[in-house]
């Protein structure tokens, strides 16, 4: 009993940490079909945030949930103003220039710090299971994915601000010609996602070993999850996230970790072929 | 009289080409040499995804996947066969089998844009995931021990064909590797300028009018991948007769980028492009390793962004565009009150002929 307990919790596990990581490239590719493939050097940031900031003695709290995604808007707002903000509507340029922003990133990161794995302590302590342990910040990560799929339906479907965005996801001309400057939108958009992304890295820094390329690891799950999720950017990333994430603890589970994320591709793989505007292209037109 | 003096031009381009490829040992120390063969090898590698990017407009982000593929191929029969011949046409063969079945996935399934990127990324990370795994001994092709995250090492190398004790020397295998690399460039200029080839030209311009015209697009663009499969697992198996070693770091992300930058950089849409390309990178990424200063990635990330945002053509069209406004300079204002010409020239060289 206790076994399917644990399963069952890295199963969630899976799929509220692949969601959270996924969310910030979501919210730019279905506001600006722009793809990031700078996204895992963002979660690399926010990581790198989190850890200096704890080590130099803020509470990990603090340096997780507030100064990763601070520090990683503010850079977002940097690299819209100077790089992305040329490439709207070029979506193949746009690829090819956040793969070289993601390798200048890596970088300079290296440049800095040097190649050496960085961590902090996760914070919360464990809980057993019958014999099997499991912590507490596993349980935390779903609750903060759950607060971030909240948060981001009620700001898009009820304030001002996310009608305002969503009509220029919709019709960029259009919210134009009624007096919304899109290029803000565009801009701020481009900043909530990276901000969004640094929590996300902020949130795995404790559960991970922390290098400059760690981002590499995520940029290919997280592209795939949210081309395989389609347009729809919460229901489309939910859905695919629960796929791949149930996919790949379920395989690993099974079979040995590498075999579950080959599995996972194998999904992507075939989910695309199937779906070729991605999940939400099929079952969830028009949500958001 | 212009399209002649262009052929003779050409020729006499090819000559020198020959005539530098085989001079190259005598000339360069054996070192510079060697560089000059891994470089040519990764020049195959670049021309592969010239061809389906520049003219097929296929931007696969999966290239490794063949050109490993290729190198394993090739490694794992010369392990057992004790003999390059047949290795090296397995080494063109799986990688083509490969894209056939991945590109019938692909194109018949009408995957386009970003979706085609995820596909041909994740089937790199998978053969990457799995051949990383096959570590131990019962991970093992007739006596080739694949080994994992070790790759394999001591692959033999070359030889004369059907003599398997007469390996190839290094200034023989610079005469391989740059004689591949001139072989596939000249294939490609010539498919190009063949119907076969502007089908697929015309396939990327417009798939709906070239399929009311007739053709079938999903079979041009996987004819096309094929054949760019098999020139990337041509380059594999020269890339592992240069190090005499395959690991599974050939088919890494890192390099799949590598060979996107050389495109960009050297100019998508051409084929002289990608191989100037890929030679100044990979001899300033040399350059780079060889000293403490900067970082690698740094450097290429640099390059990279400068090239989209300011020179999104690439070096050799920038280039060629110089040229021609200085060629033309003088004869532009005779030339004012008859625009036909300039543009239908314009034109030809648009069709992608390079």
């Amino acid at each position: 009993m206790a076994i399917y307990l644990i399963v069952a919790l890295d199963v969630l596990n899976g799929i509220s940490s692949l969601f959270l990581l996924c969310l910030g490239l979501a919210i730019i590719f279905g506001m600006m079909k722009i793809i990031n493939l700078a996204h895992g050097e963002f979660i690399m940031l926010g990581a790198y945030a989190t850890v200096i900031s704890a080590n130099a003695g803020v509470n990990i709290w603090i340096a997780m949930l507030i100064v990763a995604p601070l520090f990683v808007g503010l850079v977002g707002l940097v690299i819209e103003r100077c790089l992305i903000r040329f490439l709207y509507g070029r979506l193949v340029d746009s690829m090819l220039a956040t793969w070289g922003l993601s390798l200048l990133i890596i970088g300079i990161i290296t440049t800095i710090y040097g190649n050496t794995q960085q961590g902090v302590p996760t914070p919360l302590g464990g809980f057993s299971i019958g014999s099997y342990q499991s912590s507490y910040y596993t349980l935390f990560l779903a609750g903060m994915a759950i607060g971030m799929m909240v948060l981001v339906y009620g700001v898009m479907r009820y304030t001002r601000l996310g009608l305002i965005a969503r009509a220029t996801m919709q019709n960029p001309a259009m919210a134009a010609t009624l007096g919304v400057n899109p290029t803000r939108v565009y801009m701020s958009t481009f900043v909530v996602g990276a901000a969004v992304t640094g929590l996300a890295g902020g949130l795995v820094a404790p559960v991970s070993g922390i290098t400059p390329g760690m981002g590499g690891a995520y940029v290919a799950k997280a592209f795939m999850t949210v081309v395989g999720g389609g347009a729809a950017m919460l229901s489309g990333t939910m859905s695919a996230a629960s796929l791949f994430g149930a996919v790949n603890q379920v395989g690993a589970y099974f079979t040995t970790p590498v075999y579950g994320e080959v599995l996972v591709f194998t999904t992507a793989i075939v989910l695309i072929r199937l779906l070729p505007q991605g999940i939400s292209g099929r079952f969830f037109k028009g949500n958001l | 009289m212009a399209v002649r003096f262009s052929l003779v031009a050409q020729a006499v381009v090819v000559v020198l080409a020959i005539v530098a490829i085989a001079v190259i040992p005598s000339v360069l120390e054996l070192f510079a040499m060697m560089q000059l063969t891994l470089f040519a090898a990764m020049a195959v590698l670049a021309l592969s995804l010239a061809f389906i990017w520049g003219f097929g407009g296929i931007l696969s982000f999966g290239q490794t996947a063949f050109f490993g593929l290729g190198g394993y191929a090739y490694a794992i029969s010369a392990v057992n066969f004790q003999d390059s011949t047949p290795s090296i046409l397995l080494a063109i063969i799986i990688p083509a089998l490969f894209a056939a079945i991945l590109g019938y996935f692909i194109f018949f399934g009408r995957i386009s844009d970003v979706y085609l990127g995820v596909i041909t990324l994740t089937v790199t990370l998978i053969l990457f995931n799995c051949v990383n795994s096959t570590s131990g001994d019962e991970y093992r092709i007739g006596k080739a021990l694949l080994g994992g995250f070790n790759g394999m090492p001591a692959v033999p190398t070359f030889n004369v064909p059907f003599y398997p004790d007469q390996a190839l020397s290094p200034e023989q295998s610079w005469w391989v590797t740059g004689g591949v690399l001139l072989g596939v460039f000249l294939l490609l200029r010539l498919l190009l300028s063949l119907p076969a080839g502007r089908i697929v030209v015309a396939v990327r311009e417009n798939e709906v009018r070239a399929s009311l015209l007739g053709y079938d697009p999903r079979k041009v663009k996987l004819l096309a991948f094929i054949l760019s499969g098999a020139i990337a697992g041509l380059a594999g198996a020269l890339y592992v007769n240069w190090g005499a070693f395959v690991g599974p770091t050939i088919f890494s992300l890192s390099l799949s980028a590598e060979i996107i930058i050389w495109i960009t950089v050297g100019g998508l849409g051409t084929l002289l492009g990608p191989i100037v390309g890929c030679v100044l990178i990979e001899y300033i990424v040399a350059y780079i390793g060889s000293q403490q200063a900067l970082n690698s990635n740094l450097v290429l990330g640099a390059v990279l962004i400068v090239f989209v945002l300011l020179l999104p053509k690439g070096l050799v069209p920038t280039a060629r565009d110089l040229v021609m406004r200085l060629v033309h300079a003088p004869k532009a204002k005779k030339q004012l009150a008859d625009e036909q010409v300039p543009s239908s020239a314009a034109a030809s060289h648009m069709a992608g002929a390079e």
